[in-house]
């Protein structure tokens, strides 16, 4: 078992290091001087140099993706010229809402999604099952900050219930950190959860195609325990892999989502560090979330062992 | 025989699609209701975007300084190149630069349609050629799909977003930050399908015979991606118009010099409490584009591949 | 012992209908058997007979297309066709139990086995989880499955197939059934593990008298275990009686034509070996695979290892194996589909087994494969036409001449020359394999191999096939290598035989020596385990 965990995690090396590469190379890719581009519209040509030469851009170009990785491993991860503070603190600083947002989103998405998906696959054919099924293509259809504001427009505009943007820590105020949550999570969950649903129902239904629920029916189990205990582990496995590429989606989607709502975190710093041309903060966020992406991926490949047991060489 | 047997309906399982037939799949695809609802709809946004000029539009980017945040539904006068002025009916109302929204919608379906058939195009031809190289070549194989699992591990708005930050903004550079994203997951499609069609019997009876690599390529193998890739061309499309509106209302997308719906709603985001329909005009539009091709992808994903048709 | 029981099963007018749209209306029409405690009775049909959708009636498994429209079905006396769901649930697996054909997909693959078993007693019964396990340890003891405690714990994928379908008749028996289903238990097993599959399933019900209704398509299953016999065409009963009586005197024109078509075990006679030419022959032939993984210790499989053979014109060379025996690695070895890794191919006087894909084009063409899916083997999206033609036109042929030799080789195949435009949908399993046979011929080769080529037809129509194949040998003086798990179509094709076993040839001589008077013990033991060898089916002339 923890061979393969182990064989898991080296088999990942080759793609962060890849995306790694590509992350590298974006920068360099760009017309101009990349120092002049990182200094900014105002920079005197000293400070330019002065850039240049801090980023080594006179070495040849495997010496300074050498240097560039040996510092994010050891956590340097730059300084942003157009926020003025090293990448980390940025990060550091908003990490948290970001952070909020995705795990409020996914709580609430997965609880919703999976059971309507299961219920549908059980119930194909029916009015909920074509309820879901359109929902779900909506879902999927409409942008998320069109909803975003639709919801807004509804419950903080002309209800008022809930504030229209904003965000509060945590750790300031609880009641006031969770009545902000709300609209963004709900925003972000819908797309999720049409994508998550949908591909329950299918799985379940191709489950519940094969040959063991034949035999399940043959020993004469009811319906639901053939459902509850034959067909769900073995929808699994589709099931885990989909979130765990729907968490590009929800990456993509907080971006958005941190916009409309005005959430200081980390997908709104992406777009602020992209209309700045502020490359080290560009290159480090998304050098983040792709790692976090690969990792969550990889816990969700080695979660697979639980519910499968032919997967565990 | 084409019929159905009963060994066949009890064991659902092996319902060949080989057993239906072909030339009809396409006739039966063009019935489905699904791809007749949402080809509709698609025909009319193809006909409002080319006939945009005269479906009562004015200068989409003319500013007016004196019009500016009107309601819909309010009269404006302007003024005309000759000096005299006009009344006309701002059906969407205008935009903090007085820009009439209306019109703003109507061409912005150019820019939404263009970026979708492009994208979707480039994505499938890139992607097919890679696919059918990367399958049919064992060596490639290995570096190939390397690249492509690091591109997918890269979130695909941020890669949009990284590579837009590296040229100037413009449709250009947005249409091919939305490509290189999208052709990873077309590469898979086609690889898998190039590696199940090689071990086919009917495939290793061509190589019997002394058929060449390339016509085994193009007889055999090729004609079986076909309908899959339509299938996930129109997906490809309908991402790729939602991801082009995402970018442009973050500020990173297309500028505001071409209407895209993306920076008409970006432009109202500001005054969204008392002026919202600069973002709704243009979300309800763009909200029916997209469902629209979704549905035809549905629809047709139903009739062409009944084995797909079962999943997603 | 007073033989007034009562049937178990009775099966009064069943009919059951298909959808819309089906090549005929009933799948099952107006059949009529009954199975009597203690007895095994077989259906026995060729495909589209509906012997599995009366199978799936009786347990109430239908799909939802397929509908009952008139009839009864007594289990016991009582009309299951007309009882509930819920009636139904109760019945399956305490009165009435079903096995299936596959036992890999059959079994759930993420649940213990033992767990499957003991769902069956905690849906059934009250016992508490030590009683229900000890009887779940009885019934592996009871179907001769070793250390039954490890394999309680086990997975399916962890089993072979022989055990996972003792698992299934241990679920299906555990609660001692009045009537036992079994849907072609023993198609996807090997020879020697389906011999030992039907002892068991005889002795088991032997002693419990259960009855078995058993449906299978092969007539050496029916001679070994059946008392009694039912012959299904298109859904409607053709002839049923004794095995002895409709093995031997059977009425039906179906069924006296369909005993016919099956082969004999006992080799024709075919002559001494001439002195022809070698057409191919090979020399310690052998395929190993090495998988290398960064991670693992390589893990080597030797497909095949140190095969010689020795095919000669006009002759047909047999090679005849279980699952896993090497048989199909040599055929593609020598048609050079895939690489062998050791020995030598020489396909006349060249050597063909390491030489370049280029210079090993030319020869490509004596060499030609027939292959086992008829389904599968032709290309759905073109016509047979072009299928044909294929071939001839790379190596130069112009379209009008491969035209013409297509249409020559239809008629050949004993098909319509005017059918070349159309698709491959349009034939049936046997006609697409005459197709597959005349694309292969089309080539005018040397060397025609037929791998598992006739497994997957019917009997009726893999008589027509084999006579067909045994024909074009003859006159167009063809070297033919026949690759068969089927000792029944060996004995009645091959002049030569080579039996393998794990990659080697354990025994090579003429069909009548090898049959007749086997040496190896692997081969004694392949044909003591062929069902119904002791039986000598006759031909029968049609009414």
């Amino acid at each position: 078992m923890l061979d393969f965990i182990a064989r898991r995690l080296i088999a990942i090396v080759p793609v962060l290091t890849v995306v790694a590469v590509l992350i590298f190379m974006m920068l360099r890719l760009t017309p101009g001087d990349p120092a002049a581009v990182i200094a900014g519209d105002n920079a005197t040509s000293d400070q330019i140099a002065a850039i240049r030469e801090k980023l080594g851009l006179e070495l040849p170009i495997w010496q300074q993706f050498g240097i560039w990785i040996g510092d994010i491993l050891r956590g340097n991860f730059g300084e942003s010229y157009f926020f003025k503070k090293t990448v980390a603190e940025l990060i550091a600083q908003r990490v948290e809402p970001t952070l909020a947002l995705a795990t409020c989103t996914l709580i609430f998405a997965i609880s919703v999604a999976v059971p309507i998906g299961v219920l549908a696959a059980y119930r194909q054919g029916s009015l909920f099952d074509r309820g879901v099924m359109a929902f779900s293509v909506m879902g999927f259809s409409v942008p998320g900050f069109v909803i975003g504001y639709c919801l807004i427009y509804i419950f903080a505009i002309e209800l008022g219930w809930l504030p229209v943007q904003g965000y509060v820590r945590i750790g300031v105020n609880f009641w006031q950190f969770l009545e902000r949550m709300v609209l963004p999570s709900l925003t972000l969950s819908v797309g999720f959860i049409a994508l998550i649903a949908r591909i329950t129902r299918a799985s379940v239904l191709e489950v519940l195609n094969e040959d063991y629920i034949r035999t399940a029916r043959a020993k004469g189990l009811s319906n639901r325990v053939v459902l509850m205990r034959h067909a769900l582990r073995n929808a699994a496995v589709p099931i885990l892999t989909v979130i765990g590429i729907g968490i590009a989606l929800l990456i993509g989607g907080a971006v958005v989502t941190e916009s409309v709502f005005g959430l200081p975190g980390l997908g709104r710093l992406t777009v602020e560090a992209v209309l700045s041309r502020d490359f080290p903060t560009i290159q480090t966020v998304i050098l983040l979330f792709s790692v976090v992406y690969v990792m969550v991926n990889l816990l969700i490949d080695i979660s697979y062992t639980l519910f499968d047991p032919r997967i565990r060489y | 025989m084409s019929a159905i047997t009963p060994e066949d309906v009890v064991d659902s399982a092996s319902i060949a699609a080989a057993s239906t037939k072909r030339k009809s799949l396409w006739l039966l695809a063009l019935r489905n209701p699904s791809v007749i609802v949402g080809g509709a709809i698609l025909l009319v946004m193809l006909v409002i975007a080319i006939l945009a000029p005269f479906l009562g539009t004015v200068d989409p980017t003319r500013i007016d300084p004196a019009a500016r945040n009107k309601k819909p539904g309010t009269e404006i006068t302007y003024r005309l190149d000759n000096g005299q002025t006009a009344k006309r009916e701002a059906i969407f109302g205008t935009d903090s630069l007085g820009r009439d929204v209306y019109s703003r919608v109507i061409y912005g379906t150019r820019v939404s349609l263009a970026v979708g058939i492009s994208v979707s195009l480039a994505a499938i031809a890139i992607g097919t050629v890679i696919g059918l190289l990367s399958g049919y070549i064992r060596w490639l194989d290995g570096i190939v799909m390397r690249i492509m699992d690091g591109l997918m591990a890269i979130p695909g708005i941020l890669l949009a977003i990284a590579l837009v930050s590296i040229w100037r903004a413009g449709l250009i550079t947005v249409i091919f930050a939305i490509v290189v994203p999208d052709v990873p997951r077309v590469v898979r499609l086609v690889r898998s399908i190039v590696l199940t069609v090689r071990e086919e019997p009917y495939v290793e009876g061509a190589v019997s015979v002394g058929t060449p690599t390339w016509v085994l390529m193009f007889r055999h193998i090729l004609p079986n991606t076909i309908a899959p890739l339509i299938v996930q061309g129109t997906f490809i499309a309908a991402a790729a118009i939602l991801a082009e509106a995402a970018l442009s209302f973050l500020g990173i997308g297309i500028p505001p010099e071409i209407p895209s719906w993306g920076n008409i709603m970006a432009e109202g985001r500001t005054l969204f409490r008392v002026f919202p329909h600069n973002i709704f005009y243009p979300g309800i539009f763009l909200a029916f584009t997209v469902l629209a091709i979704n549905i035809m992808g549905d629809g047709l994903r139903d009739t062409l591949d009944p084995k797909m048709s079962k999943k997603v | 012992m007073s033989e007034a029981k009562k049937p178990v099963l009775e099966v009064r007018n069943l009919s059951v209908t298909l959808p819309k749209g089906a090549d005929r209306e009933f799948a099952v029409d107006k059949v009529n058997f009954t199975v009597n405690p203690g007895e095994i009775v077989c259906l026995v049909g060729e495909s589209g007979s509906g012997k599995s959708v009366i199978a799936f009636t009786v347990m109430g498994l239908l799909a939802k297309a397929l509908k009952p429209s008139s009839g009864e079905i007594l289990l016991q006396g009582e009309n299951i066709l007309a009882a509930s769901e819920d009636r139904l649930r109760e019945l399956r697996c305490t009165r009435m139990s079903m096995i299936f054909q596959e036992p890999m997909t059959a079994l759930n693959p993420v649940m213990p086995c033992g767990e499957q078993i003991d769902e069956v007693l905690s849906t059934h019964t009250k016992l508490d989880a030590a009683q229900r396990k000890a009887k779940i340890i009885a019934i592996l003891d009871r179907v001769k499955l070793p250390e039954p405690e490890r394999i309680y714990a086990s997975y399916p994928h962890q089993l072979s197939g022989g055990q996972r379908q003792r698992i299934m008749i241990a679920m299906a028996l555990v609660l001692d059934p009045v009537l036992l289903i079994a849907d072609e238990p023993t198609t996807a097993l090997d020879v020697t593990t389906q011999a030992e599959i039907l002892k068991l399933i005889a002795e088991l019900q032997e002693g419990q008298g259960t009855g078995v209704l058993f449906i299978t398509h092969d007539f050496g299953v029916v001679a070994e275990i059946a008392h009694r016999v039912a012959v299904l065409r298109w859904g409607e009963l053709a002839e049923m009686g004794p095995t002895e009586q409709i093995l031997s005197r059977p009425t039906h024109s179906y069924t006296k034509m369909l005993i016919s078509s099956v082969p004999s075990i006992r080799p024709v006679h075919r002559g001494v070996r001439l002195a022809a030419d070698t057409v191919l022959r090979t020399e310690k032939l052998g395929k190993t695979y090495s998988a290398k993984s960064f991670f693992q210790k390589s893990r080597v499989v030797k497909a095949a290892v140190d095969v010689d053979l020795d095919i000669r014109k006009g002759e047909t060379l047999g090679i005849v194996g279980e699952s896993g025996s090497g048989k199909s690695t040599v055929a593609r070895c020598i048609a050079r589909l895939i690489d062998p890794t050791e020995g030598k191919v020489f396909l006349g006087e060249t050597e063909i087994a390491t030489i370049s894909a280029g210079r090993l084009r030319p020869h490509r063409r004596k060499v030609q494969i027939v292959f086992q899916d008829p389904y599968r083997s032709l290309n759905p999206r073109i016509t047979v036409g072009d299928s044909i033609i294929e071939g001839p036109m790379n190596f130069g042929l112009s379209k009008e001449d491969a035209l013409a030799r297509a249409r020559k080789l239809m008629e050949t195949v004993r098909l319509d020359p005017n059918s070349l435009d159309r698709y491959p949908h349009q034939f049936s399993g046997g006609q697409r394999q005459r197709i597959c046979i005349a694309r292969a011929l089309a080539m005018e080769p040397e060397l025609l191999i037929a791998d598992e080529a006739v497994s997957a037809l019917d009997v009726s129509v893999q008589k027509q096939v084999l006579e067909l194949l045994d024909e074009i040998r003859q006159r167009l003086n063809l070297a033919v290598l026949f690759i068969t798990h089927d000792l029944r179509v060996a004995a009645q094709i091959c002049d030569y035989v080579a039996v393998m076993s794990q990659g080697r040839v354990v025994e090579y001589g003429a069909a009548e020596q090898v049959f007749g008077q086997p040496k190896h013990d692997y081969t004694k033991a392949l044909f003591a385990a062929a069902p119904g060898r002791n039986w000598e089916f006759g031909k029968f002339a049609a009414a």
